[in-house]
């Protein structure tokens, strides 16, 4: 009746009123008698972060259409700040709550609120909170107005939130779509930029590829348990065996499909360099934080909690994934060219660390792989988040080059990104280092080849890290004839290859005339090991890589081989040794399609990094400094004290609710 | 009370990170003042918590302090560093009477030299970079000596190793400092080793490296030599930090670094932490008597060698140097005889009086114009006497002339020595009537005879000016330790026993002390046979370097060259180890290892560019890829069904 009667007020004909009354009334009886739906009993504080999360989400939808345009961006950042310090507080007071009363499941056994979930909440909590810090700087510098990035993260967030709390297939589902849909629109916000749409594009197609495959999944355990909560499927496999398991394990493997492709699991990994690369950096950082935080939550419980019964089928596929998707990762990284698409690789081999804990299959393996999303959060959100800045306006001065000199030009903003860095790399004193130590560990205990596999990937990975960090300390090479860049005067003459050839031989010309030593630092040693280590600086800087090479002036950059010294001759590789360099570091030549690969190339939409380099510092908004000194003290503190972050992962999966 | 004890540290380290932080903007002075504050309000924090410590009963004076202080080896602690398997690093603090003590003087004795570094590095182009480490210094001191484990005892040993080397090279723009900086740090790794392996052992038998805890399971260690081992393992690293055989050489050239660092670092503090540590972990030495003999018999020789080299030194502060080494070689003499008391009993007086004598000699350098050599100085009673009479209260000190400082602490140790072995005692003896020379033989060159500063050198560098005295902020130190060398000996006279150091360090070390079998006339005998001994050398350097600064017949090559010591390591280690170096360097590091790094990272390359070709970019070949995946692990699992 409350339809019907303001529609009769307005004036619409009292018959139709009437009939629409009457339908109404007909319908329920009709209801009523053929069976009540039970709606179930809902604690609202069980879904509490999620209700905050979603709810500031459409209060900041209409609020947002409310204020100035001018204004809109500023209320947007605040407002989500403000309600993701929000859900933060409401999932630490769920914390606080299931640590002292233990876990329970709501909303008729749909959702379960445990030390798990509160640890999934408070994380995605404090992704979102940092994530709407370094937007904040991004949308004002592509004027990119409205509330609508904001609102779309913290729908997305709360749909990690929901998989993190899950007791259901269904609802596990339900999470994934909202978390994906809100993430495919987020990929194409920049929509100035091409490859954000492709981007989007590609994401959209294949997610929604992967939910298709998630669906059949659940219908086909379903259909072989008769439930789809996680707490009945693991009672109906613990009293139950069945005689042909053949429906079960197959939708067990397009579950395990669809959570894989989440988390950026090999073979299921395609998208991610694509899509990490053509979003925007932000939505960059909050999709390899968020998405693999939801994802990682409901594989965990699902895998862990509901087919434990079925653990030595799944094992040994979660074994394959996990070395695939380590190696790949790794190997991948190494000859990468863009930072965000590197940045891609290495979080699809922080995946393959995650699923150490998960193919483990013990507490420990939960607690380890929670640490290390813990961890894994903060340094991911922060590198994008200096990625983002180091963007520039169009976000596109991605290329590795341009990271030359940083550390001159803008030293704490390169101190930040070198600590983030070797975290991800699992220097000591850093999260990093707890987070693969506690994975590994896990996984020794009963699989020593995976463990050493793992260590071989983050020796690979060491190399891509450490290689953004030494060029970001390496001074841009001297190249005075390079029109647009500036080298002042009294920088000293790096040592290495970047003194440029000519300069060197020239040196090394005028020296032997006088008969006396090279002027080197003491440290150096003899001239040998000279040689040794320009060599070795040549190849890590990528000296001799197109993009250096045009920095120095193209036509100059060949050096006629009989006009150098003999230590010369040897920094500089052989002509073809360096065509086969550049081969293997980098694609250079013109883009071959639309494919996203040829931008791995340097090209594309990539900024000219002499233009970068030539227009001075760039700029960061304070909030994204906050945002970025955030990460990085989470990652130093807890590093140097891990005692706590390991007890509270630690104490988040006794207290999983099985 | 007690609680003042978690701010004795904090206070080094808040002035180390203001310091760092700020240092440049504020520059000169106030920098050290800073400093200087930094440590005299640790100092104070110390003399709370000793008040507060004195004012508990003697059997409850052992205490872990983390958020409180409880007594034993509470379980208690800040936080658990480390939780892996079954390491569990719980960091507190361990305060009782010894790292009472400790604190007491490294606070007391580093303040002071604090303040006179400000006066000494006047005008210095890093004058804040200094008080960075000074404060850095103090900090890390402090954590060696209040951690309730062996892991952070480490942490602060390594600190104050890395200090140590910053400052030697503190003018690093010479090389002989840049290098005496590496050496430093070379030998000190070479202790650390064996500090690493004690801890390894130790944690491998008694699953613990928290102190009370491993003295509660010590029997664990017992048997197959395990327990001499871990204690020889210990004692290397003491070598290496208190620098004795075989690793003493460094710090005589750690000398390049300022004289307040020499006098902090190289004289007072740091190098006695070998000695501490060999202390603090006094309950597994008593399990090993052959440990203890190896202790003894290198704390002996150490005292003799570095006594009869620093006869023969012409640089003011390498004579002093030796002289340091020497004194620690007493010392670990009377670790390795169980005479505890006894060591720290030296550590303490050796502090003053051997901070004083190289504070003397930087007032006499800074007055000379950065002159070091001995016989270019002389007659400087006359044009600094302030210098001039601490510096003579120190030289009796040092020389055990009664009744000074150093009587009754190196008395006590060789009372004990006397009570355990006679061979021991003879060389001890023979050592203190060298030490007597040598300290007279430098205070005769540098204060008495003719004023040969005011000549030119031999070698054709003009004449010095005329010295002045040290500003105020010099002298005040000078005159504090002063005192304390002239009185600290009160602090455990023999005939005296409530009240002394024996006794308030009896809650960690009992009463092992072999002199308490002597009976009094004995003790009385040998007190006498100091006093000769001492006064003897003395009257024979006063006979001897009254007058003359030439006497080439008693400086041989062979002790100025530290008896070939380091060209006897040279030799056998420098040499064959740079062969082995280059060696190894061609062959197996640039063919071998370079070769399988470089093919690896080509292979990793090589496949990486190999497989980035399936990355098209284009969405039908990355679903045929999911398709294709999906495909695998459904054969795979369907394979597995019943």
């Amino acid at each position: 009746m409350s339809i019907a009667h303001p529609l009769a007020g307005r004036g619409s004909t009292p018959s139709r009123a009437v009939l629409l009354a009457h339908a109404v009334a007909a319908h329920r009886t009709r209801a009523a008698d053929v069976a009540r739906i039970a709606t179930p009993h809902i604690r609202y504080e069980a879904i509490l972060p999620e209700i905050v999360m979603l709810g500031g989400a459409v209060l900041l939808l209409a609020v947002g259409a409310l204020v100035e345009r001018q204004l809109r961006v500023r209320v947007a950042t605040f407002g989500t700040l403000a309600v993701s310090a929000g859900a933060l507080g409401v999932s630490l007071w769920q914390w606080a709550d299931v640590t002292s009363h233990g876990g329970f499941s709501a909303v008729d056994h749909a959702v379960v609120v445990d030390g798990f979930s509160a640890l999934v909440n408070i994380l995605v909590s404090c992704a979102m909170f940092l994530t709407a810090l370094v937007a904040d700087g991004y949308l004002r510098r592509e004027r990119v107005e409205g509330a609508e990035f904001h609102v779309l993260a913290m729908v997305s967030a709360s749909g990690a939130m929901i998989m993190g709390s899950a007791n259901d297939l269904i609802v596990i589902f339900l999470g994934l779509e909202i978390l994906s849909i809100a993430l495919y629109v987020l990929a194409a916000f920049n929509h100035r930029r091409a490859a954000s749409g492709e981007a989007a594009l590609k994401y959209f197609i294949m997610g929604s590829f992967s939910s298709a495959v998630f669906v059949y999944g659940i219908a086909l355990v379903y259909g072989a348990t008769g439930t789809s909560n996680l707490a009945q499927i693991a009672g109906f496999l613990s009293t139950h065996v069945l005689t042909s398991d053949g429906l079960l394990l197959a939708g067990m493997t397009l579950l395990m499909v669809g959570f894989a492709f989440k988390v950026a699991a090999v073979p299921f990994h395609m998208w991610t360099p694509d899509v990490y690369q053509g979003s925007p950096s932000p939505v960059t950082g909050f999709m390899a934080a968020v998405a693999k935080v939801g994802a990682f939550a409901a594989f965990l419980r699902v895998f862990v909690s509901s087919f434990e019964q079925l653990r030595v089928d799944w094992q040994p596929i979660i074994y394959g994934i996990a070395v695939a998707t380590l190696l790949l990762g790794a190997g991948l990284a190494v000859v990468q060219r863009d930072v965000k698409r590197m940045l891609a690789y290495s979080s699809i081999n922080h995946a393959g660390f995650i699923l150490l804990g998960l193919q483990a299959a013990t507490a420990r393996g939960v607690s380890a792989s929670l640490y290390y999303l813990f961890a894994y959060t903060f340094m991911v959100i922060g590198s994008f988040a200096v990625v983002t800045v180091l963007g520039r306006r169009g976000d596109a001065a991605h290329d590795i080059a341009s990271y030359r000199g940083l550390a001159r030009r803008q030293p704490l903003l390169a101190l930040m990104f070198a600590v983030l860095l070797l975290a991800q790399a699992g220097a000591p004193f850093t999260t990093g280092l707890w987070a693969k130590l506690q994975v590994i560990l896990a996984s020794v205990d009963h699989s020593v080849p995976l463990a050493v596999i793992a260590m071989l990937s983050a020796a690979i990975a060491v190399f891509f890290y450490l290689r953004v960090a030494v060029l970001m300390y390496t001074p841009v090479p001297l190249a005075g004839a390079t029109p647009g860049v500036e080298v002042p005067a009294e920088e000293p003459v790096p040592l290495g290859k970047s003194v440029a050839p000519r300069a060197l031989a020239a040196a090394e010309l005028a020296v032997a005339g006088a008969g006396g030593t090279r002027a080197r630092p003491l440290w150096t040693g003899d001239e040998r090991n000279i040689v040794a280590i320009d060599r070795m600086n040549a190849g890590l800087l990528l000296d001799d890589d197109p993009m250096t090479l045009a920095l120095e002036g193209a036509g100059e950059g060949a050096v006629p081989q009989g006009a150098l010294g003999e230590g010369a001759q040897a920094v500089s590789p052989p002509s073809s040794d360096a065509e086969r360099e550049r081969m293997l570091v980098g694609e250079s030549g013109p883009p071959r399609s639309l494919a996203f690969d040829t931008l791995a190339g340097g090209r594309g939409e990539t900024l000219d990094v002499a233009n970068v380099l030539a227009t001075g510092p760039a700029r960061v908004p304070p909030l994204s400094a906050v945002a970025i000194g955030l990460c990085v003290a989470v990652t130093v503190v807890l590093g140097f004290w891990p005692g706590p972050l390991t007890a509270f992962a630690h104490h988040a999966t006794l207290l999983f609710q099985r | 009370m007690l609680h003042a004890v978690f701010l004795m540290p904090l206070f080094p380290l808040a002035g180390f990170v203001v310091l760092l932080a700020f240092g440049r903007r504020i520059g000169e002075p106030i920098a050290g003042w800073i400093g200087t504050s930094a440590v005299a309000a640790a100092f104070v924090s110390a003399c709370i918590t000793l008040v507060g410590l004195a004012n508990q009963p003697s059997s409850a004076r052992q205490l872990t302090c983390s958020d409180s202080c409880a007594r034993g080896a509470s379980g208690h602690a800040f936080f658990t560093w480390i939780p892996v398997g079954g390491l569990h690093v719980k960091v507190a603090i361990l305060l009782d009477p010894l790292s009472m003590t400790m604190a007491m003087f490294v606070t007391g004795v580093s303040m002071l030299i604090h303040l006179y570094s400000i006066g000494y590095m006047k005008g210095d182009r890093d004058f804040t970079k200094f008080f960075v480490y000074l404060n850095a210094f103090v900090f890390s001191m402090l954590v060696l000596v209040l951690a309730n484990n062996l892991l952070v005892t480490f942490v602060g040993w390594e600190g104050v190793g890395v200090c140590s080397y910053w400052l030697i090279s503190f003018w690093f723009h010479r090389d002989s400092a840049a290098s005496a900086g590496k050496k430093a740090f070379i030998y000190n790794r070479i202790g650390d080793a064996g500090f690493l392996l004690a801890m390894f052992l130790i944690f491998s038998k008694t699953g613990t490296l928290t102190y009370l805890t491993v003295f509660a399971h010590r029997h664990l260690l017992v048997g197959g030599g395990t327990m001499t081992a871990a204690v020889l393992l210990l004692f290397l690293a003491a070598t290496g930090k208190s620098a004795q055989i075989p690793l003493f050489n460094w710090l005589p050239d750690a000398m390049e670094g300022p004289t307040p660092v020499s006098a902090l670092i190289h004289a007072a503090t740091m190098v006695t932490a070998g000695v501490y540590l060999m202390v603090r972990v006094n309950p597994l030495l008593a399990l090993s008597p052959d440990a203890m003999w190896v202790i003894a018999a290198i704390g002996g020789a150490t005292a003799f060698v570095a006594a009869t080299i620093a006869c023969a030194q012409q640089d003011i502060k390498k004579a002093l140097a030796f002289s340091t080494v020497s004194q620690i070689g007493y010392m670990v003499l009377a670790v390795g005889t169980g005479a505890y008391v006894a060591a720290i009993f030296l550590m303490v007086c050796h502090a003053f009086y051997k901070g004083l004598l190289f504070l003397g000699a930087g007032s006499v350098i800074h007055g000379l114009e950065d002159e070091q050599d001995m016989k270019r100085m002389g007659g400087l009673r006359r044009t600094m006497p302030w210098t001039f009479v601490t510096f003579l209260t120190a030289w009796l000190a040092l020389a055990a002339i009664p009744p000074f400082a150093g009587f009754w602490a190196k008395g006590d140790i060789l009372a004990n020595v006397y009570g355990k072995t006679l061979v021991l005692y003879a060389l001890g003896l023979l050592t203190a009537f060298f030490t007597a020379y040598y300290m007279s033989r430098i205070y005769f060159l540098t204060f008495t005879g003719r004023e040969r500063w005011a000549e030119p050198a031999p070698d054709g560098r003009p004449a010095h000016h005329r010295p002045h005295e040290s500003p105020w902020i010099m002298r005040a130190p000078l005159v504090v330790l002063s005192f304390f060398a002239v009185f600290a000996g009160a602090v455990n006279l023999p005939w005296v026993h409530t009240g002394t150091l024996g006794q308030w360090l009896a809650p960690v070390l009992g009463n092992r002390l072999f002199n308490a079998h002597e009976s009094p006339t004995e003790l009385i005998w040998l007190a006498v046979a100091d006093g000769i001994v001492a006064v003897g050398a003395a009257y024979a350097a006063w006979r001897i370097w009254r007058r003359t600064s030439e006497r080439p017949a008693l400086e041989p090559a062979f002790l100025q060259r530290v008896w070939y010591w380091d060209n006897v390591y040279d030799a056998v280690i420098g040499r064959p180890g740079q062969v082995v170096a280059r060696v190894y360097a061609v062959m197996v590091d640039g063919r071998l290892i370079d070769g399988a790094v470089n093919g690896v990272a080509r292979l990793v390359r090589s496949t990486g560019s190999g497989v980035r070709r399936i990355q098209t970019g284009f969405v039908r070949n990355y679903v045929l890829g999911i398709a294709l995946g999906m495909a695998a692990i459904l054969a795979f699992m369907l394979s597995r069904t019943k």
